[in-house]
C-alpha cells in the first residue's frame, strides 16, 4: 500500500509539473479541467463502503466529462498518514477533496486550514470549517424498512445481526431495525454479535453461522462483505445486503439492501465548487434525497413487498418518524417519551440499545 | 434446533474456520523444518486465493482452480527462494516484502473479479454414510480441501519422521554445514521445502475464495496467514500439535461468537481477543520447558547458507 501511494504521488507531481508549464503561456484556458480528489479508508475493491464512494467519483467523471479530472487514493490509514495524503492532493492542484471516513476528521480540519482556497468535505463527520463541509447518509432509514420486512418474514421472531464496532452509527441502525420490526411483530428480538472489524469475510460468515445456530432465521449485517448473505443462502434462510446491492451473491436470499448512493451529492458539490456557489455546511439525508436507496424487494410475498414499499414511501413523506416515542432501552427505562421525537444530535450520539436487542455494549 | 444439530453445526463451523490455518501451517512447517523462515504466508495465501478464484470462474472447474492456486503459491515461494537461497537476501525482510507484494498483486489481479459470485466448493458425499446423524456431516460430508488438510498433515508427519528424505530435510534445517559436509544438497532441499510451503499456502488461499467465503475480495484472508505462522511456533514444529493448535484456534474463534450471541455480559472486544490470548498462554506454557523447545526448533531457522563460505 505504501508503495502504491508513493508511486501515485510521484505520478501526480509529474503530472502537475507538465500542466504547469504550458499554463504560464496560455493562462487558464476554459479547457483546463477542474481537479477533484477522494481518499478512501479501504480498498475500492471491498464491494461495500469504499466501493460505493468510488462509484460516486465515477459518476462525477461521467456527468462532467472533460471539465473535471478526478483522482483517488485508496486504503489510507486514519491518522497522520491521511494528513500527508490530503496535503499532497491539495498541493497537486485539486480544488475539492472528499475525505470519506470518520477517522479523517482531524487531518481534514488541519489541512483545510493550510489550504483556504481548496474545498474539503468530510463524510460522517461533525467538525466543520469555512472550507470544510460534512455530509452523511441516514442509513438507519433503510434499517427500519429491513426491520419491517424481517418482522413479516421471520418465523422465530429472532434476527441475527452482525455488527462491526459499538459506535453510534451501528447502534442507531440496530435500534431502528428493532423499532421497525416491532411494528409488525411486538415480540421480535435481535441477537447481535460484534466482530470488531468492518471487513473480515471469514469472521462475518462465522458470526452468521453462530447466530443461525442460536435460533435466528434472518441475517442482517453492519459489516461490509457479502459473506453473511452467502452463509444465509447455504442455510436456506433470508438476509439483507449492506452498502451495495449484493443480489448477485445471493439471488434467492437477499430481501433487499440499503445502498449508499453518493453519486448526485458528489456531482452537485463538484459543480458548486466549479461555479463558485459551494458553501460549507452539513448534509444528512436519506431516502427522500436519494442518498439512500433500497435494492429491489425480492424473495418475499407480495403483501410484504407492498408493506415495504409503503414503509419506504412513509419515510420519504415524513409520515413515518423512526425515532418517535415511546421507545425503551434494554433495561426498560424510557428513552423517548410518547409523542416525542429524538433530535438529530441525540440520534447521532446514540449509546443505548433498544428493548428487544440482546447483547451488551462495552461500558 | 436440538442439541445434536447444534453440536453438528458448531463442529462444521469450527472445521471451516480451522482448515485454512491447518493447510497453510502444514506447508510452513515443512519450510521451517528445512531451516527457511518464510514470513510471506499471508501474501502467498492471497495470491492463491485470487488465482484459484479466477481459474475456477473461468474454467468452471474447481479442481483446476485449486491446482492453479497451488501453482500460484509455488511461484510466489519461488521468488522468495531465489532471493533468499540463491541471492542470499535476509529471510525476514524478504518474507515481509513477499506479504506486502502479495497483497498488492492479488488486489491488482483481482480488480476485475470483485463482486462476482461463485458456487461454493461441492461437498463430497458418500451415499449412506453422509446422512448418519452427527458424524455423517462431520466425517463424511466435507469438501475435498478439508480432507486434503488432514491427508497433508498425516503425509508430512510420516515424511518427516519415517522417510530418509525427511531425515535429510531435518538435518538441513538443524545443521546446514554438517548436511553439506556429508554431501546433501542444502540449497536444493531448501528450495523444494520452500516451494512445498508455497503450494500449501496457495491451496489455503483457495479454501478462502472457493469454500469458506466463495468470492474474491481484497485482503480477504484478513491476517490468517500470520496466525498460521504463529501456529507453527505454537506447535513447536510438531505436526500433531499443529492439528491441535489449528482446531483450538478455530474453536475459540467460533466459541466467542456464540458467547456474544447468547448475550453473556463479556465485552465483545475481550472475546475477540480470546483466540490470541489462548495462543499466547499456550506458547508460554510450551516455552517453559526449554530443552524440549530446543529439541524441536530447527537450529538453522532463518540462517542463510553459503556453500562457498
Amino acid at each position: 500500500m505504501q508503495m502504491k501511494r508513493r508511486t501515485f504521488a510521484k505520478t501526480l507531481m509529474a503530472g502537475a509539473g507538465l500542466i504547469a508549464a504550458p499554463r504560464l503561456i496560455t493562462k487558464a484556458s476554459a479547457a483546463d479541467p477542474f481537479k477533484a480528489a477522494w481518499i478512501y479508508v479501504g480498498p475500492v475493491g471491498d464491494f461495500g463502503w469504499s466501493y460505493q464512494h468510488d462509484q460516486g467519483r465515477k459518476a462525477v467523471e461521467k456527468a462532467l466529462g472533460d471539465q473535471v479530472k478526478t483522482a483517488y487514493v485508496e486504503s489510507v490509514p486514519e491518522g497522520a498518514d491521511a494528513e500527508r495524503v490530503l496535503r499532497e492532493l491539495a498541493s497537486a492542484g485539486n480544488k475539492i477533496i472528499f475525505a470519506t471516513s470518520f477517522g479523517f476528521w482531524q487531518p481534514a480540519l488541519k489541512v483545510a486550514k493550510q489550504f483556504p482556497d481548496v474545498k474539503f468535505e468530510h463524510a460522517t463527520g461533525y467538525k466543520r470549517a469555512e472550507n470544510l463541509a460534512t455530509y452523511n447518509i441516514r442509513f438507519y432509514e433503510g434499517r427500519y424498512i429491513q426491520g419491517v420486512i424481517a418482522g413479516k418474514m421471520s418465523k422465530s421472531g429472532i434476527v441475527g445481526y452482525i455488527g462491526s464496532v459499538p459506535i453510534p452509527e451501528v447502534i442507531m441502525g440496530m435500534n431502528a431495525f428493532i423499532q421497525g420490526m416491532r411494528t409488525v411483530r411486538p415480540d421480535a428480538r435481535i441477537k447481535m454479535v460484534m466482530i470488531n472489524a468492518w471487513y473480515d469475510p471469514g469472521k462475518e460468515a462465522d458470526a452468521a453461522k453462530a447466530l443461525l445456530d442460536q435460533g435466528a432465521d434472518i441475517i442482517a449485517q453492519h459489516t461490509d462483505s457479502p459473506a453473511p448473505l452467502q452463509t444465509a443462502h447455504e442455510r436456506g434462510v433470508k438476509g439483507f445486503g449492506q452498502a451495495s446491492d449484493m443480489i448477485k451473491f445471493a439471488p434467492d436470499t437477499q430481501l433487499t439492501s440499503s445502498i449508499d448512493h453518493w453519486d448526485e451529492y458528489y456531482v452537485s458539490r463538484v459543480k458548486a465548487a466549479m461555479d463558485g456557489t459551494w458553501k460549507s455546511g452539513d448534509v444528512w439525508d436519506g431516502l427522500k434525497a436519494g442518498m439512500l436507496k433500497m435494492a429491489p424487494y425480492m424473495n418475499m410475498p407480495d403483501d410484504v413487498k407492498a408493506l415495504a414499499e409503503k414503509t419506504e414511501a412513509g419515510i420519504k413523506s415524513g409520515e413515518i418518524m423512526i425515532f418517535m416515542g415511546p421507545m425503551k432501552a434494554q433495561d426498560g427505562t424510557v428513552k423517548i417519551k410518547e409523542g416525542q421525537m429524538l433530535d438529530d444530535g441525540a440520534i447521532a450520539g446514540m449509546d443505548w440499545l433498544a428493548e428487544g436487542v440482546e447483547g451488551q455494549l462495552p461500558k | 434446533m436440538n442439541g445434536f444439530e447444534l453440536f453438528t453445526s458448531v463442529a462444521l463451523s469450527v472445521i471451516s474456520a480451522s482448515t485454512p490455518l491447518l493447510l497453510a501451517a502444514t506447508g510452513e512447517l515443512v519450510t521451517e523444518k528445512s531451516g527457511v523462515l518464510n514470513l510471506g504466508v499471508e501474501g502467498m495465501m492471497l495470491v492463491g486465493a485470487v488465482i484459484g478464484f479466477a481459474v475456477t470462474l473461468g474454467s468452471g472447474s474447481a479442481t483446476l482452480g485449486i491446482v492453479a492456486a497451488a501453482l500460484a503459491g509455488t511461484a510466489m515461494a519461488l521468488v522468495f527462494a531465489v532471493l533468499t537461497l540463491t541471492l542470499l537476501t535476509n529471510q525476514v525482510a524478504t518474507g515481509l516484502a513477499l506479504t506486502i507484494f502479495g497483497i498488492g498483486l492479488s488486489a491488482l489481479v483481482g480488480a476485475g473479479f470483485v463482486g462476482q459470485p461463485l458456487q461454493p466448493l461441492p461437498k463430497l458425499v458418500l451415499p449412506g454414510l453422509s446422512t448418519l446423524p452427527v458424524i455423517g456431516p462431520i466425517l463424511f460430508g466435507q469438501d475435498a480441501l478439508v480432507y486434503l488438510s488432514f491427508a497433508a498433515l498425516i503425509g508430512v508427519s510420516w515424511f518427516l519422521r519415517k522417510t530418509h528424505a525427511g531425515l535429510v530435510l531435518r538435518a538441513v534445517g538443524d545443521s546446514h554445514d554438517a548436511a553439506h559436509a556429508i554431501g546433501y544438497g542444502v540449497i536444493k532441499v531448501r528450495y523444494l521445502a520452500t516451494l512445498f510451503g508455497g503450494a500449501m499456502c496457495g491451496i489455503a488461499g483457495a479454501y478462502f475464495s472457493l469454500a469458506y467465503t466463495p468470492m474474491w475480495a481484497e485482503n480477504m484472508t484478513s491476517g490468517r496467514g500470520w496466525i498460521a505462522l504463529a501456529l507453527v511456533v505454537f506447535a513447536a514444529w510438531r505436526p500433531a500439535r499443529l492439528l491441535l493448535g489449528a482446531y483450538l484456534f478455530g474453536g475459540i474463534t467460533i466459541l466467542q461468537l456464540h458467547i456474544q450471541g447468547f448475550g453473556i455480559a463479556i465485552p465483545s472486544q475481550f472475546v475477540s481477543m480470546l483466540p490470541y490470548l489462548a495462543t499466547i498462554v499456550v506458547l508460554v506454557a510450551i516455552s517453559s520447558d526449554r530443552t524440549r523447545v530446543r529439541l524441536n526448533t530447527p537450529a538453522c531457522l532463518g540462517r542463510a547458507f553459503n556453500a562457498a563460505g
